[in-house]
């Protein structure tokens, strides 16, 4: 049975590289803005959104060290993201798949975000009022 | 739920993961229990002539021993239940139209697509 309030997403692309991953977080800040539960399915590339060891840094070109920097991290993001559900009391729910995770070395991820497989896509996809799935260019 | 896996990148990291994501994802989905088709488009459609196994990656002393099989894969696919279709005119375009499709391969116009869209609940374009 189909959850009207649950839209279920599946993306691919890592941190630091494309535009699709800030339009992939704008879209799940949107989703839980309207009310909807939130149901991630992190593929490839994108199990390093999760990453827990990722740091940020300082920028000479910017003149800024690593504080004044406040350097963007998709952890971090993924976070807030949890915080805001939860102060919405809306789901947020996030799996990496595995085999993408070990291949890739990233198996520290933050609190919140599990591990799993393409069965647990399928699950959140059959669960959800629908799915958006943005594949890596 | 019946889904549609829309595969218009081809050869995306094959070498790398000895496989095409999708096509994996979507074996693995099966196996779950997931009630899915493939559609070839794009440059996704030179799958569905091909005839051999991908060359294995040779970097200085370092061969790959398992490169994609990825006649195999669709193959399973098919052999399991799954449709996969492969837009004519794209083969056309791409010079490969008089090449012999692999087996269980359909065949789907442009204009055929509305009425394969149409066939599932959700169309997930990768």
């Amino acid at each position: 049975m189909s959850d009207l309030k649950t839209l279920t997403f599946a993306f691919m692309d890592p941190p630091f590289e494309s535009e699709r991953t800030v339009t992939f977080f704008r879209l799940l800040d949107a989703a839980l803005e309207r009310g909807a539960s939130v149901r991630v399915f992190a593929y490839e590339g994108a199990v390093a959104l999760a990453f827990a060891r990722q740091a940020p840094h300082g920028n000479a070109v910017h003149g800024r060290d690593a504080a004044e920097e406040d350097h963007p991290l998709t952890r971090e993001w993924i976070r807030a993201l949890q915080e805001k559900a939860a102060a919405k009391e809306l789901g947020f729910e996030w799996i990496n798949c595995g085999l993408c995770v070990d291949e890739r070395g990233v198996n520290d991820v933050i609190d919140g975000c599990g591990r799993g497989g393409p069965p647990d896509l399928w699950r959140y996809a059959s669960d959800a009022f629908n799915t958006l799935t943005i594949g890596t260019r | 739920m019946k889904v549609l896996q829309v595969i218009d990148q081809a050869f995306r990291t094959t070498v790398e993961e000895q496989d095409d994501t999708i096509l994996w994802l979507t074996q693995s989905m099966r196996g779950a229990g997931g009630d899915l088709q493939v559609l070839l488009s794009g440059h996704g459609v030179h799958y569905a002539v091909l005839n051999q196994r991908q060359p294995p990656l040779v970097l200085g002393t370092w061969k790959q021993s398992q490169p994609a099989e990825l006649v195999r894969d669709l193959t399973n696919l098919t052999e399991s239940g799954v449709p996969v279709y492969a837009v004519r005119e794209d083969l056309e375009e791409r010079g490969l139209a008089g090449l012999p499709l692999q087996a269980g391969v359909e065949l789907v116009s442009r204009a055929g697509l509305v009425e394969l869209y149409e066939q599932v609940d959700q169309i997930w374009q990768w």
